[in-house]
C-alpha cells in the first residue's frame, strides 16, 4: 500500500495548507491505480464549507463532491482520495477524521505550525474501519 | 427506471461497477432496490432504523433531495441519483 504524488502536487497541497493557515484546507487528490498502489497526478483545491471553526475543521461541499467524480471521469483519472491541513497539530488523523473517512479513498494530511509547513503522510482505511499510514515516494515522473 | 452513480468509495461493493440501474418511482424504493441487490453496499447507505446514513448526501440530476421531497422525491424514466459521501474531518 503506498501512494506516490508528483512533486507538482505536492508542492500544491502545502502551498494551500500555508495559505489557509490558520484554518483547515482541503482538496481532492486524482491519479492512477494500479493493485494497492497508487499515483497521485493531480489535485484540486476546494473551499472549506464548514459552519464554525475552521480552524479544527473542514468539510467539503456535496456539489463540489459531485464535481469532482465528474472532473475525474471527463479526464480518465480516479478521484483517489482527499487532502486536508491540521493546523498546529501533527499529520496524523484524529478520531472525527476515523469516524468520518470513507473507505477506499486516501486521506493526505498536512501538518502546519505556526504557520510553516512540518509534515505531510497519507491514511487509508483498513477493513476494521482504522486508519493505516501508506507509505509516500515522490513520484519518479515528477513535473 | 434510474440511472444511479456510485462514487469511488463504494465502487469495491458493486463490483466496480461506476452505474447502476434501479427499480422504483421515488429515492427510497430505488436505494432500497440497489441494497437488494448489493447487500455490502447496503450498511453505508441505510442505517439500522432504514433511514439513509447522516454521511450520504443523495442528488437527483443537480439537486439535494433536501431542497426536494427528500426520500420520497419522485423519479421519472432516466432520472440519474448520484450517491455523494459526505466529505469531512479536523484536526481534533
Amino acid at each position: 500500500m503506498s501512494l506516490s504524488i508528483t512533486q507538482d502536487a505536492r508542492e500544491r497541497i502545502i502551498h494551500d495548507a500555508i495559505q489557509t493557515f490558520p484554518d483547515e484546507c482541503c482538496g481532492f487528490l486524482y491519479g492512477t491505480e494500479t493493485g494497492d498502489d497508487r499515483l497521485i497526478l493531480e489535485v484540486q483545491a476546494v473551499g472549506n464549507s464548514k459552519d464554525g471553526d475552521k480552524r479544527r475543521r473542514f468539510e467539503i461541499k456535496a456539489l463540489d463532491y459531485l464535481r469532482a467524480e465528474r472532473y475525474a471521469e471527463a479526464n480518465n483519472l480516479l478521484l483517489l482520495g482527499v487532502y486536508h491541513s491540521h493546523p498546529d497539530h501533527p499529520s496524523v488523523p484524529s478520531e472525527h477524521d476515523r469516524i468520518a473517512a470513507q473507505p477506499y479513498f486516501s486521506y493526505v494530511i498536512v501538518s502546519i505550525l505556526a504557520g510553516k509547513y512540518n509534515t505531510l503522510q497519507s491514511w487509508r482505511l483498513n477493513d476494521a474501519s482504522q486508519f493505516e499510514e501508506e507509505t509516500i515516494s515522490r513520484s519518479q515522473f515528477s513535473n | 427506471m434510474a440511472t444511479v452513480i456510485i462514487p469511488t468509495p463504494l465502487r469495491k461493493f458493486t463490483g466496480q461497477k461506476t452505474k447502476l440501474e434501479a427499480e422504483g418511482s421515488s429515492v427510497k424504493e430505488a436505494i432500497e432496490d440497489l441494497a437488494l441487490n448489493f447487500p455490502d453496499l447496503k450498511k453505508h447507505l441505510i442505517d439500522d432504523n432504514g433511514r439513509l446514513r447522516t454521511f450520504v448526501n443523495i442528488f437527483v440530476g443537480d439537486d439535494d433531495i433536501r431542497d426536494l421531497q427528500n426520500e420520497s422525491t419522485t423519479l421519472k424514466d432516466g432520472s440519474v441519483i448520484s450517491i455523494i459521501p459526505a466529505i469531512a474531518g479536523g484536526s481534533h
